[in-house]
């Protein structure tokens, strides 16, 4: 791998059968990456839970609208952006997963197994619209030297 | 995602295999185990020994299913967690929830 950082940026549908195809790539930067298989496991999942919420949440399943991704490869880490065109969430007010009233609710853990793999999740209201998820996946520092 | 149902006694064992994911998988769950309630079975077993791979939709759906059996006076059960379901289920403190088990002979004795 250079010293300078790599991009690869994926804009597809909105349509979940593209999550595999997401995925994928996602899989293959990690292992190109050096992530051992755990951690290439849990980014994988964080990048399909943020791209499955972009998809259904953020642009409502509506074909028209695009979802934007794009990994920002270093030899330091590894920066994932993910963007909707939707209206929009107040990502500061989320119920927490583990509220005794929320236990048994079948939806509502996706961005909480996001924030528990990656280093860093935050969330930023789009110019133009939309919500754009930044996370951030650290190489260990005894990997990639 | 495959789901092959058998019993042994009135106990319903559903093998799954493949994605537990938003659409296919957990429908296939969904409407499996809908079935088996139709049909009168209140004892279900979830085996996800082949299972390698589920989202948040997929552990929403056996939170869901389980929800389902229990209020119609039923039981639902996990048999042979992978490594990686059980970490996303006891984050989300699920793991006391649902009646584990990784012997098959003592989650049908469960009952």
């Amino acid at each position: 791998m250079t010293k300078k950082s790599n991009t690869i940026e994926i804009s597809i549908g909105s349509a979940l059968e593209y999550l595999d195809l997401v995925q994928t790539v996602s899989d293959c930067i990690t292992g190109f990456m050096g992530f051992d298989e755990d951690a290439a496991h849990w980014i994988g999942m964080s990048v399909r839970e943020s791209v499955t919420n972009a998809i259904q949440h953020g642009n409502k399943l509506d074909l028209n609208k695009k979802v934007d991704i794009r990994f920002e490869v270093s030899l330091e880490q590894l920066d994932v952006y993910v963007g909707d065109q939707g209206g929009g969430f107040n990502f500061d007010d989320l119920p927490s997963p583990l509220d005794p009233e929320n236990l048994l609710k079948p939806s509502g853990r996706g961005i909480f197994y996001i924030r528990s793999f990656m280093d860093l999740v935050e969330f930023r209201q789009l110019a133009g619209g939309g919500t754009e998820v930044h996370m951030v996946k650290k190489i260990p520092s005894n990997q990639g030297d | 995602m495959k789901i092959e149902t058998r019993t042994v006694g009135d106990v319903y064992i559903l093998d799954c295999s493949g994605k537990i994911t938003l659409g296919e998988g957990t429908m296939a769950i969904r409407n499996t185990v809908r079935d088996i309630l139709k049909s009168g079975g209140r004892k279900i077993i979830l085996n996800l020994a082949d299972v390698n791979y589920i989202d948040s939709s997929g552990i929403g759906e056996l939170v869901s299913s389980f929800t389902t059996v229990t209020n119609q006076g039923g039981k639902l059960k996990l048999l042979n967690l992978t490594k990686k379901i059980q970490e996303l289920l006891q984050i989300t403190k699920l793991l006391t929830v649902f009646s584990v088990y990784d012997d098959e002979r003592a989650a049908v004795a469960s009952f």
